[in-house]
């Protein structure tokens, strides 16, 4: 068993409902340092909705969410961005610029969030160096029409890294893409996990991917955190609720 | 009662998004005059939303132009009028049919596109990438679209305007061999301030709602490929419908001022 440093996302009883329909109902979460928490459910569970509210672009109707210690729910605008600086979000899609270059894409989040590197005059070496951490220098004039699914991916993961943030959201991460070029994903988590000692949730339905790269699992189940525990522990539970994520 | 019941059903959708509309306008103006202002962005969309209309804009005057003199030439000749055709022509195309037109081209082709392409970016999650970045996403994408569109439609309106005045020359250069000057002469000799200022002022009214509505409509644009075609689809008949309002309003407000 690996033993964590502090927690630097707590969310505590979190509700979240869209008219009549409830998505998250009084849900509990724990992310310690250096940890990848899996967060599985079925579609539509609200798992997306989740991280949405922990970064800021959904707002829960009551609960709390401590980000490094900073109540997101209370912070102002400008303080939210501020701290956005230190997590990266990796969109389902890509979210990818379309009309922006790859170097474009990277360099958009250099724009504003100036007060962690200051006024940058040459955005290059740090281009280069999160194209490097995906292994996609090559790409970087190319615009994403231009690109396969698993290379925007990859660029995708590459802009949220230019920040070097503490903490990555992985919101289905291996979604629509080959099984190899899944597991080139899962391995690249796994790198960049070591290699910047970053903090992630990962959503997923991918097995292979949670089992690669879990260190703890929550099952999100009917608005709540239904069962909590390692890979292996989910996997023989008897539960059968439990069980037919991983059959 | 039942009369009463489908009325309302009828018009409360349309009042509840008259409503979202002004509420979007209203932060329009209240973010636009503070920074951080997107100079590049709203250069870029000038060039697209000015640029890119050119072409359409003045072969669509200059048609209009050519047809307009072709068909009012017999009436005009019947009543011995034919001399009266350049101040004619200048008066409609200047007063009414150049700006309206070409902001309907424009609610056709800038409307639509802005409609789409914010409405693609919002199913594709890009606008909540851009707020995550730390980019204010209505500065970025409503106010640079809201202010290019604005600025360049009464300079598109100028530009159809006068290829619409020189189709009508072309025309009566051939079929009376009237010269440039001639024609000029009578173009201007005809046109007054009230002719010319009121047009041009409701032209920036038009540029702002094909802006407007194309914005709210793709910024708000529901899930889905389908959400992205009604997005564009009913950007243009809604720019369509505030055009006319909005022309109406401001013949009625010039002809107020003009009758003091």
């Amino acid at each position: 068993m690996v033993a964590y440093k502090k927690p630097i996302i707590i969310i505590k009883e979190l509700h979240k409902a869209y008219g009549n329909k409830i998505v998250l109902n009084n849900f509990n979460l724990i992310l310690n340092e250096g940890e990848n928490l899996v967060v599985m459910g079925k579609s539509g569970s609200g798992k997306s909705v989740m991280i949405k509210c922990v970064i800021g672009l959904e707002t829960p109707d009551s609960g709390s969410i401590f980000v490094m210690n900073k109540e997101i729910n209370k912070l102002e605008h400008e303080d939210i961005n501020e701290l956005r600086t230190e997590i990266g979000f990796l969109f389902q899609g890509s979210a990818l610029y379309d009309s922006m270059s790859v170097r474009e894409n990277l360099e958009f989040p250099l724009r504003r969030h100036t007060k962690k590197f200051g006024k940058i005059i040459d955005t290059t070496p740090l281009v280069v160096e999160a194209l490097e951490s995906v292994g996609l220098t090559s790409a970087i004039n190319l615009m994403p029409e231009e690109l396969s699914g698993g290379m925007k991916r990859r660029i995708a993961l590459a802009r949220t890294l230019i920040l070097k943030p503490k903490i990555i959201l992985y919101d289905e991460p291996t979604t629509g893409l080959d099984p190899i070029t899944s597991k080139e994903i899962i391995l690249l988590m796994q790198s960049i996990q070591q290699k910047y000692n970053t903090s992630s949730i990962i959503i997923t339905h991918d097995v292979d991917c949670a089992k690669s790269i879990a260190n703890r699992m929550i099952l999100l189940i009917d608005g709540i955190n239904y069962i909590e525990g390692t890979f292996d522990e989910l996997n023989t539970s008897k539960d059968p609720k439990v069980q037919a994520f991983f059959k | 009662m039942k009369m009463v019941i489908k009325i309302k059903a009828f018009f409360y959708p349309f009042f509840i998004e008259v409503g979202e509309i002004s509420y979007f306008a209203g932060r329009f103006f209240k973010e636009f005059l503070f920074p951080p202002y997107e100079y590049k962005e709203f250069l870029r969309q000038c060039y697209y939303i000015g640029n890119r209309s050119l072409f359409l804009v003045g072969v669509t005057g200059f048609i209009i132009g050519l047809v307009f003199t072709l068909q009012s030439r017999p009436t005009l000749l019947e009543f011995g009028a034919v001399s009266w055709m350049a101040s004619m022509v200048s008066v409609s195309i200047i007063r009414e049919i150049g700006p309206i037109i070409t902001a309907l081209i424009c609610a056709g082709r800038i409307s639509s596109g802005i409609g789409a392409e914010l409405g693609s970016m919002k199913v594709t999650e890009q606008i909540d990438a851009m707020e995550v970045s730390g980019t204010n996403p209505f500065k970025y994408l409503v106010i640079t679209r809201i202010l290019a569109t604005t600025l360049m439609l009464p300079l598109l309106v100028i530009f159809g305007d006068v290829l619409a005045i020189y189709g009508s020359y072309l025309v009566e250069n051939v079929k009376d061999n009237v010269s440039f000057q001639l024609y000029f002469n009578q173009v201007f000799n005809i046109l007054e301030f009230s002719d010319i200022v009121p047009a041009t002022i409701k032209t920036f009214f038009f540029g702002f709602a094909i802006g407007l509505i194309g914005c709210f409509k793709g910024y708000y644009c529901k899930k889905g490929t389908a959400g992205v075609g009604k997005a564009a689809n009913t950007a243009v008949v809604y720019t369509s419908l505030f055009l006319f309002l909005i022309d109406f309003i401001a013949v009625f407000v010039t002809n107020i001022f003009y009758d003091l």
